[in-house]
C-alpha cells in the first residue's frame, strides 16, 4: 500500500517496478485438472453454434470457434471438454466458458503448422485466424483493418501498472522472438515505424533490431498509451478518437514475442508469463498455460487465500477483482495480485469535499471535482460534454488520493459504459425506424 | 463450491493513500492549538468555556441535523468540531453563551447543512456565522468593550479598531514584535501571530491546506496596504501592521483555505487569495467595518465557482 507522505505538499510519486539485474526465475506452473477457455461471444445467441461440444476430445493448439463469428479460442492443453457454459465478466462483458479436463498425453494440433509450411502462406490471414489469443493479447482486428491502416506500432516493454514486469522480462529473455515478431508485423501491416518503449533505467543490449527504442519516465502512469502518444509521438489523441484513427497500434512485448515464437516453432504459444504479487507485495514470475485456474498457480507458489481477501487480475491501479479462485488465466492477464483482508481499503459514499488532491494529481488535467458531482448524480452526458469525461486515461490516481474515498475511477468507467450502452441503443432505434 | 472462500470484489484501484477527512479535520485543529492555548493562557477560564462550549454546540447541531434529515451520522469526520473550534478562535473570551449557541447554529446548520453538508457549502460556515453575528449584535464584537475587565500588561486596545477610530497615531504603541507574540487584544485564537504562522506552515507542509491561497492572501494584504501606506502614511497603517492584526493571519491560514468554498485550480487559487487579501485592506481602510477579513472572504466565496472555471485544458479536449 502506498501511504500518503508526511510532506503532503508534494504529489505522491508511484514508480514502476524495474526488473532487477539478477533475473528472477519464473515458476513453471503445471495445471492440475482442467483449464477454462473464455470465448468472447455469448453462448445463448441462437444463430451461432460452437465448433465443439461436451465430451469432445481436444488437442493442444486446436481452434474452438463459433460459426458466423470471428471470436475464437485456442486450446492450451490436450483433453476432453467437460462443460460449456455462459460466463459474465466485468461491466457485463459476456463470454462462453469452455472447460477442458486434461488427459495424460499431449497431442499437438497440426493445422497451424500446415498453414505456415504451405508454399505461399498469406501471413496476415494466418495471424488473424490463429494468433488472436496468444499470450499478451494480440489486437488482430486493430492491426489488420483495411479501413484504418496501421503506420506505427508501439511495443510496450513496460506494463502500465505498478509492481508488474512481465513485459520487461520477455524483452530481457526473448529478444530473438521479438525480432522475428517485428518482421512479421511489418509484413502484415506495412507499418514502417516500430517503436519499443522501455522504462528509463532498463538496460538491455538489443543488437541489430529493426525498431526504434524509446524510454519513458518511470513514474506512473507514463506507460499509459495516451501519455506515450503525447511524449514520444508528440501527438495528442482528441477525446473520443482512437489510436487506430491515427494509424497507431499498441502491442505488448509479450504478444510480439508470441508471434515470433509461433512462426519459428510452427506451434501456437499457449504459455503466459505472469507477475504474481503476493500479500506482502513481494513479486514473483510464473509461467502457466492460458486457462489455468488461479487456484493452481497460487497453491504452487504457496499463497494461501482466506475469507475476505481480494484476488485481482492485473495490478493495483487498474486490475480487476474476481470473485473466485477458479477464474482462468486469460491471454491479457499480465499479473495476479493477492491482497490480505487486513490491507483492503474500502470506498465510501461520502461527498466530495473539494480538497483538490485529485486535480493536482490527474495526468489528464480533468476537473474531477466537478466531474464526480455529475457522475454521482448520473448525469453522464453532461459530464462528457462539459467536464472532459472522455479525456480520462484511466490511471486510477484520483481514487488513490481521494480524501473522501470516493470510487471516482469506478464512476468514470461506469459513465463510459452507460454512455456506450446508450449510443448502441440509439443506433438500434434508428435502424428500426 | 460450498467451501469456497468469499473474496472482496471491488473496482480498481486497490490501493488508497490512507488520507481521510477525519485526519484532515484533526490536523487543522492541532495546527490551531498553539494559538488557542495562548488565548486560554491570556484570558483564563472564560476562554476555556467558550472554546469547549462552541465545539460541543457545533457537534450537537450537526448531530441534531443528522437525526432530522435521517442521514448517517457525520460527526465522526471532525468537521463540526473544527467549525466550533475555529468559531471560538474568532470571538472574544467573554462572548455570552447564547451567542455561541446561535453562532454555531448559523455555522453548522445555515452555513453547511442546508447546502447539503460537507463539501456542498458555498460559503465558509465559520465566516458566515461570524458575519451574521457581527451584523446582528454589533457590540459583541467590540473587543475593547468585551475585554474591558482584563489588564494583561499591554495596551488593551483592539489595534485595528484603534486605527479605524483614532488614526495611525494611536497604533504607534504596537510594535511588530509585540503583535507577533500576541501582545494585543482580540479573538481567543486570533491574536498570537507566531502560533498561527507556525500552524499554517505545518498545514502547508502536510498538504492539508493549499499554500497558493494563504500566500497570495498575505501578498494581497501586504501589497494593498503598502499602496495605501505609500499614498498617505498618516491616514493608513503599514502593511506589517495589517498582516499582524485583526483576523488576517487566521483568515489566511484557517478561513480562506476552507476546502469547499475555495477554488482548486492553480490560477483561480491565486486570484482568490489575492482578491480576498486586497478586499480585506480595502474594507479596513476605506470601508465602514473595522475588520475586512470576514466580508472579503465571503465575497470571494461568492465568486469562487466562476473563478474555478479558469482551468487547464484537459488532454485531448475537443473544442
Amino acid at each position: 500500500m502506498i501511504k500518503r507522505s508526511f510532506f503532503g505538499l508534494a504529489k505522491p510519486r508511484l514508480e514502476y517496478n524495474i526488473l532487477p539485474d539478477e533475473l528472477p526465475e519464473p515458476e513453471e506452473i503445471s495445471c492440475s485438472e482442467n483449464v477454462t477457455l473464455l470465448l468472447s461471444t455469448f453462448l445463448e445467441q441462437t444463430d451461432k453454434t460452437l465448433s465443439v461440444k461436451e465430451g469432445d476430445k481436444i488437442k493442444t493448439g486446436q481452434k474452438l470457434f463459433f460459426t458466423n463469428d470471428d471470436a475464437y479460442a485456442i486450446s492450451s492443453v490436450t483433453g476432453t471438454i467437460s462443460s460449456i457454459s455462459p460466463f459474465t465478466g466485468d461491466f457485463g462483458a459476456s463470454y462462453t466458458a469452455v472447460s477442458i479436463n486434461l488427459s495424460d498425453n499431449e497431442e499437438i494440433d497440426e493445422q497451424f503448422e500446415k498453414y505456415t509450411k504451405t508454399s505461399s502462406p498469406d501471413t496476415a490471414d494466418t495471424v488473424r485466424d490463429f494468433l488472436a489469443c496468444v499470450p499478451g493479447n494480440l489486437p488482430v482486428n486493430l492491426l489488420i483493418n483495411p479501413e484504418k491502416p496501421i503506420k506505427t506500432i508501439i511495443i510496450s516493454g513496460c506494463d502500465n501498472d505498478l509492481l508488474i514486469y512481465t513485459n520487461q522480462y520477455i524483452i530481457k529473455t526473448d529478444i530473438a522472438s521479438i525480432k522475428s515478431g517485428i518482421a512479421i508485423l511489418k509484413k502484415i501491416t506495412g507499418a514502417d515505424d516500430i517503436i519499443i518503449v522501455l522504462p528509463r533505467g532498463f538496460k538491455h543490449a538489443f543488437g541489430d533490431i529493426d525498431a526504434r527504442i524509446s524510454t519513458i519516465d518511470t513514474g506512473y502512469p507514463a506507460a499509459s498509451p495516451n501519455l506515450i502518444m503525447r511524449n514520444i509521438l508528440s501527438r495528442i489523441v482528441p477525446a473520443g478518437k482512437s489510436f487506430e484513427d491515427y494509424g497507431v497500434c499498441f502491442i505488448t512485448a509479450e504478444a510480439v514475442a508470441s508471434i515470433g515464437r509461433a512462426f519459428t516453432s510452427g506451434k501456437i504459444p499457449v504459455k503466459k508469463t505472469i507477475t504474481v504479487i503476493n500479500k506482502d507485495e513481494s513479486v514473483k514470475l510464473a509461467v502457466a498455460e492460458i486457462g489455468t485456474p488461479l487456484r493452481d498457480i497460487l497453491s504452487q507458489l504457496d499463497i494461501t487465500l482466506n475469507e475476505k481477501d481480494r484476488v485481482i487480475l492485473g495490478g493495483p491501479m487498474t486490475g480487476t477483482a474476481v470473485y473466485s479462485d477458479e477464474h482462468p488465466i486469460m491471454p491479457n492477464t499480465s499479473a495476479i495480485m493477492i491482497q490480505d483482508s487486513g490491507n483492503i481499503s474500502h470506498v465510501s459514499d461520502y461527498p466530495c469535499i473539494n480538497c483538490g488532491d485529485c486535480i493536482r494529481i490527474c495526468p489528464a488535467k480533468i476537473p474531477i471535482n466537478m466531474l464526480v458531482r455529475l457522475l454521482e448524480a448520473g448525469q453522464y452526458e453532461e459530464a462528457a460534454d462539459h467536464y472532459d469525461l472522455y479525456s480520462c486515461i484511466e490511471c486510477g490516481l484520483c481514487s488513490l488520493v481521494c480524501v473522501s474515498k470516493i470510487p471516482i475511477f469506478q464512476y468514470i468507467k461506469l459513465a463510459k459504459y452507460e454512455l456506450d450502452r446508450m449510443s448502441i441503443a440509439e443506433a438500434i432505434d434508428e435502424r428500426s425506424e | 463450491m460450498s467451501d469456497q472462500n468469499k473474496f472482496i470484489v471491488s473496482h480498481a484501484p486497490f490501493w488508497h493513500d490512507g488520507s481521510s477527512i477525519t485526519q484532515r479535520s484533526y490536523h487543522i485543529m492541532i495546527a490551531a492549538l498553539p494559538a488557542v492555548l495562548f488565548g486560554i493562557l491570556q484570558y483564563g477560564l472564560p476562554a476555556v468555556a467558550v472554546v469547549s462550549f462552541s465545539v460541543s454546540c457545533a457537534i450537537f447541531w450537526e448531530l441534531a441535523m443528522n437525526f432530522v434529515t435521517k442521514r448517517s451520522l457525520t460527526i465522526g469526520d471532525g468537521n463540526a468540531a473544527l467549525i466550533g473550534f475555529l468559531f471560538a478562535m474568532l470571538v472574544p473570551a467573554t462572548l455570552p453563551w447564547w451567542a455561541v449557541l446561535t453562532g454555531t447554529f448559523v455555522a453548522v446548520i445555515i452555513g453547511k447543512q442546508i447546502f447539503g453538508g460537507i463539501g456542498s457549502n458555498a460559503f465558509n460556515p465559520v465566516v458566515l456565522a461570524i458575519a451574521i453575528l457581527m451584523i446582528s449584535w454589533k457590540d459583541l464584537f467590540d473587543f475593547d468593550e468585551a475585554l474591558l475587565n482584563y489588564d494583561l500588561g499591554f495596551t488593551m486596545l483592539y489595534p485595528i479598531a484603534a486605527l479605524k477610530h483614532f488614526g495611525t497615531a494611536s497604533i504607534e504603541a504596537f510594535t511588530a514584535g509585540d503583535l507577533l507574540l500576541g501582545k494585543q487584544t482580540g479573538g481567543i485564537g486570533a491574536t498570537f501571530g507566531l502560533g498561527l504562522i507556525i500552524g499554517g506552515i505545518y498545514l502547508i507542509i502536510r498538504g492539508f491546506i493549499r499554500w497558493e491561497i494563504c500566500i497570495t492572501f498575505l501578498i494581497g494584504v501586504f501589497a494593498t496596504a503598502l499602496i495605501f501606506n505609500l499614498y498617505d502614511s498618516v491616514r493608513f497603517a503599514g502593511p506589517v501592521f495589517h498582516i499582524l492584526t485583526g483576523y488576517t493571519l487566521i483568515g489566511a491560514f484557517f478561513l480562506a483555505t476552507e476546502d469547499s468554498s475555495s477554488p482548486v485550480n492553480f490560477i483561480p487559487m491565486l486570484i482568490f487569495g489575492a482578491g480576498a487579501g486586497a478586499l480585506t485592506v480595502l474594507i479596513r481602510n476605506i470601508g465602514a467595518h473595522v475588520d475586512g477579513v470576514i466580508y472579503a472572504i465571503l465575497v470571494m466565496n461568492l465568486v469562487n465557482p466562476l473563478l474555478d472555471k479558469i482551468r487547464p485544458k484537459a488532454i485531448g479536449k475537443v473544442g
